[in-house]
């Protein structure tokens, strides 16, 4: 944390510092955009294991993940991925199989979370989910969760409001914090101590990152310090809360980045009907992730003229009339 | 059918899919001044082309703001705008009350089928107080109990909701292939409102594992040429989801 000195460093060397075994992860971005995919296929080459991933909606990303073997446990809301996989197949088949523990939360109650963890407040109360299973099933059991001393007691609380009907609400449901080891996140513009512009959506970014312990950060773009300070407004994160900084041109590939490139239809069509099926998927991997150094290394597989096809469009941010079907 | 469920000044709370065609639809032919939004905090885009994701670059196009979750769900929660939300919402089942299963089939820890889950379908559920089910019409998709209740309708019928806590609320119809539900204003139970042309209410309960009354149905008129030229032409033309 703290202090303006220089963060870059290499993918390789953020990772093996920050992500390890067993270590409490999230990743930035939702479903189809901004997922910080550099970031995630070197986790998966660097072999880590037993992850514990809070996710909102992030598809690619934690999909990839769990594909890769390196997630265990999951606290998240939606595994879906847009058209390509409405179900993220990955994560059906470890659930369904048994392979991988997951407790179910709502978006705005994980949005929630995030922000208690930003905020230093031990949980925030909302008006979603009285009355459903997400309040009565618990996929953590009590049990579990006692042994765990990085895991709250209980998946959530409904309290009675405690300042009578005030606000219109007789009850309010409690949702804990997170404060993950670690979060990634992918971003167009950062300077090298780690201040960040995000454009577009910043989905729930920010307060993953205020809530981590530990920051990694991959950028499209290293831009002079002086250049971001012009328009202190438009910047999303101050350095103080970032850990590394990493160049990653394409990081979010194959997930979009608002005006720099679309999301690549194609390749998630690709994925698909390799992680339909074990065999393949493992090919897959042993192809696509294992069989490349780095990110550059999987960018030359696809080949320029192909990226060429989801280039954004200066004025909409977007690949204009790029074929998704 | 369910674009003209949409008014001028609501604030249409808009998935993918079917849910962004109506929504679209909508704006193109009976209501000009709705609002379009996204639960990753994109507030009234342009849309020029059809997103295919909630989180697709297109919902950020010349959006009134971009920002993200939070403010997204606290517009729903918040009674001056969530008042104005209506919500369109999809779910592998649905009961008699209108409540949603989008999470498993089979016992929740190993399910025999897993689906994406909540995102934001519970929330709005809990928190807007009109939304549109759209649904494929098949038996197991209308059962008795539903495996995992994820959003809340009227949970188990008249009063439930305000016993639960929640605000007020519920699912305004169900939208299927063959026809639209709407809610009993006493029992909240379902009930056939339409069928389409050349479907019969017989057919309709054939399709569901509970029965529903048929006595207020009608046959619903079709859509007009002016209204499947805009969906054809204007909403989709590249058939990306009709």
């Amino acid at each position: 944390m703290n202090s303006s000195h220089d963060k870059v460093m290499t993918l390789e060397e953020a990772i093996a510092r920050f992500v390890t075994d067993g270590c409490h992860i999230s990743i930035g971005g939702f479903t189809v955009n901004r997922n910080p995919m550099a970031a995630v296929y070197e986790i998966i080459r660097q072999g880590r294991k037993n992850l514990h991933c809070y996710a909102h909606s992030n598809g690619t990303g934690v999909d990839e993940l769990i594909g890769g073997g390196c997630i265990s446990r999951l606290e998240i809301a939606y595994g879906g991925n847009g058209k390509a996989a409405p179900t993220c197949i990955r994560f059906k088949l470890a659930v369904q199989r048994g392979q991988l523990q997951v407790e179910d939360y709502t978006n705005y109650q994980m949005a929630l979370r995030f922000l208690a963890g930003a905020m230093g407040v031990p949980f925030l109360p909302t008006l979603s989910g009285l009355g459903t299973d997400i309040v009565r099933k618990w996929g953590f059991s009590p049990g579990m969760r006692a042994k765990h001393a990085e895991l709250p007691d209980k998946k959530l609380e409904i309290i009675d409001n405690p300042f009578g009907n005030w606000g219109g609400a007789a009850k309010v449901v409690l949702v804990p914090a997170i404060n993950p080891d670690v979060t990634i996140i992918h971003v167009q513009k950062a300077d090298k101590n780690g201040t960040c512009r995000i454009e577009g959506l910043n989905f729930a970014d920010i307060d993953q990152v205020k809530a981590a312990k530990n920051v990694i950060v991959t950028c499209e773009e290293i831009v002079p310090t002086d250049q971001l300070r012009e328009r202190p407004e438009h910047n999303s994160i101050p350095f103080i809360h970032v850990d590394a900084v990493v160049h990653v041109p394409f990081g979010a590939y194959p997930s979009a980045c608002h005006n720099c490139y679309d999301y690549d239809p194609i390749y998630f069509r690709h994925i698909s009907h390799f992680a339909k099926d074990d065999k393949l998927y493992t090919e897959y991997l042993a192809k696509f992730v294992y069989g490349v150094k780095d990110h550059e290394g999987l960018l030359n597989l696809v080949g320029k003229g192909h990226l060429d096809t989801i280039s954004a469009d200066k004025t909409t941010g977007y690949a204009i009339g790029l074929d998704r079907r | 059918m369910a674009a003209r469920e949409i008014h001028d000044g609501d604030i249409v709370f808009c998935g993918t899919g079917i849910s962004m065609v109506t929504a679209m639809a909508a704006k193109h032919i009976n209501a000009p001044e709705s609002i379009i939004f996204f639960e990753t905090g994109a507030i009234d885009p342009k849309l020029e082309e059809i997103p295919m994701a909630v989180a697709d670059p297109r919902v950020m196009y010349g959006a009134a703001s971009n920002s993200g979750l939070l403010e997204a769900f606290a517009t729903m929660q918040n009674r001056k705008t969530g008042n104005r939300v209506i919500g369109i919402l999809g779910a592998a089942q649905v009961d008699r009350y209108g409540n949603l299963n989008s999470t498993c089939i089979g016992e929740y820890a190993q399910p025999e089928t897993r689906f994406p889950g909540s995102g934001g379908a519970c929330d709005v559920a809990s928190f807007v107080p009109r939304y549109l089910i759209f649904m494929h019409h098949e038996k197991r998709k209308f059962p008795l109990k539903l495996d995992y209740l994820t959003s809340p309708g009227y949970l188990d019928g008249p009063g439930a909701r305000e016993r639960e806590g929640l605000l007020p609320g519920g699912p305004t119809a169900v939208i299927t292939n063959l026809g639209m539900m709407c809610f009993d204003a006493d029992s909240k139970e379902m009930y056939l409102a339409y069928y389409y042309p050349g479907v019969t209410p017989r057919e309709i309960l054939d399709n569901m594992e509970f029965s529903v009354d048929v006595s207020r149905a009608a046959e619903a008129a079709p859509p007009t040429e002016v209204e499947l030229t805009i969906l054809r032409q204007r909403v989709d033309p590249h058939k990306l989801v009709l």
